[in-house]
């Protein structure tokens, strides 16, 4: 039958040498194999080995940082195929997100997911930061991943702001027009920063191609990275704390 | 292992756990992020596909058929292609070299199409007479627009010696 057809294919490929390069050690069938499996892969070696099944429930963190994660994700991968048909030029920026939305097949879903997924992290970053105040998981040892996280919220906040300038519309230059004038607004340095930003003194298709460069490589390179770094202490830091100890006073939790 | 419990579970045909139910759960579940992995594939290989390109036409006129009499050769530059009149009425020629792609030129002394490039030489048929070039001139596209003036399409290749009657 296909039960065993498909076990004949899966020993197969588990038997085939190039398999037998990449996944170095056996399956997944002893607590060894299982530990190595997580080791030796550069992408899940982030991750704990073991989590008590206690920290995988949904009151435990509401899954408020994986939803965060989801989200980077998937604006990740809308973000690089919006890239294809966007030009950062003016008027071309206008007229690629008005293709995009009118012509290009399935481009306004591409668009939208894009659009809500921003919407979404601001969200859940704001969500997941209260939670973790709440349940007090920012004292020591996590403290250091808590400033982490507050630079995450930072660049978080930063990605929305410059991608909200990139369709070139009303609204985006006039968003970015009271911004940049914020930015001039403190002290000593505003006037200065203000001009770095835009790359002159008006919004204009300098401002466009900065905030582009901003964000679609600079901004995202450095998220990746403090993401990584991220979710690598909370191996380091123990696991996920969820709620403190109700039993014990708040002072004894550590 | 801490886990034992759970696994006499399992093993009860009647309980909540039973290997059917999970199993067919786990195909049900695999089978529907297959069916999201082929469509997100699908829909991206989809938006990939410009639907509008904003490129110059292939087209262009080239004056009056009865213009052309036997041994007339016009070559239009930006198009990079040759109008010649032939025996039995009009052909086109592409200008782009068969052997790299540089753009030839008609040297009106000689009566010959010459790369300049590697010295690859053609007859005004477009086939080759010396040098490197694998394969003669593609033969070009030639009709006419409601006025009856000639128009030649770049893109479209027809054979070799299959002229337009005016």
């Amino acid at each position: 039958m296909s039960g065993s057809g498909t076990e004949t294919l899966t020993r197969w490929i588990m038997d085939s040498a190039v398999y037998r390069s990449i996944v170095r050690h056996g399956a997944a069938n002893t607590n060894r194999n299982r530990s190595l499996l997580v080791f030796e892969n550069l992408f899940l070696h982030v991750h704990p080995v073991k989590v008590r099944e206690k920290t995988l429930r949904f009151t435990h963190t509401y899954w408020l940082g994986g939803i965060t994660l989801a989200c980077a994700l998937v604006l990740i991968a809308t973000g690089i195929l919006l890239m294809f048909y966007y030009h950062p030029s003016v008027p071309q920026a206008y007229r690629d997100m008005k293709e995009l939305e009118f012509v290009v097949d399935n481009g306004l879903f591409l668009r939208n997911m894009h659009r809500w997924a921003a919407h979404l992290m601001v969200f859940a970053t704001f969500l997941h930061m209260l939670r973790v105040f709440f349940h007090r998981a920012y004292r020591p040892p996590r403290q250091f991943n808590w400033v982490i996280g507050v630079v995450l919220l930072i660049v978080t906040l930063l990605l929305s702001y410059t991608g909200y300038l990139l369709p070139w519309d009303q609204l985006a230059f006039w968003g970015v027009s009271v911004g940049t004038n914020m930015a001039k607004e403190a002290p000593v340095l505003g006037e200065k920063i203000r001009f770095l930003l835009l790359g002159g003194n008006i919004v204009s298709e300098n401002a466009l191609l900065r905030f582009y460069v901003l964000h679609c490589v600079v901004l995202p390179v450095g998220l990746l990275l403090l993401l990584s770094v991220h979710i690598w202490r909370v191996r380091k830091d123990g696991g996920v704390q969820g709620p403190p100890d109700e039993t014990r006073g708040p002072e004894e939790v550590r | 292992m801490p886990d034992t419990p759970r696994e006499s579970a399992e093993d009860r045909s009647d309980g909540p756990d039973r290997p059917e139910r999970r199993d067919f759960l786990t195909r049900i579940g695999v089978g529907a992020c297959a069916v999201a992995a082929v469509g997100s594939g699908v829909v991206t290989l989809d938006f990939m596909k410009p639907k509008v390109l904003f490129e110059p036409p292939t087209t262009f006129r080239a004056g009056d058929p009865g213009d052309y009499t036997e041994g007339t050769i016009r070559f239009n530059k930006e198009k990079k292609a040759y109008v010649c009149g032939g025996p039995g009425g009009v052909y086109a020629l592409s200008a782009v070299c068969t052997h790299l792609g540089c753009i030839t030129r008609y040297l009106s002394d000689q009566n010959v199409i010459a790369c300049p490039c590697h010295g690859s030489r053609f007859d005004l048929e477009g086939n080759v007479v010396e040098g490197p070039a694998p394969r003669p001139l593609p033969w070009l596209q030639v009709g006419t627009d409601a006025n009856g003036l000639l128009v030649v399409d770049t893109s479209v290749v027809v054979p070799h010696g299959k002229v337009f009657k005016a």
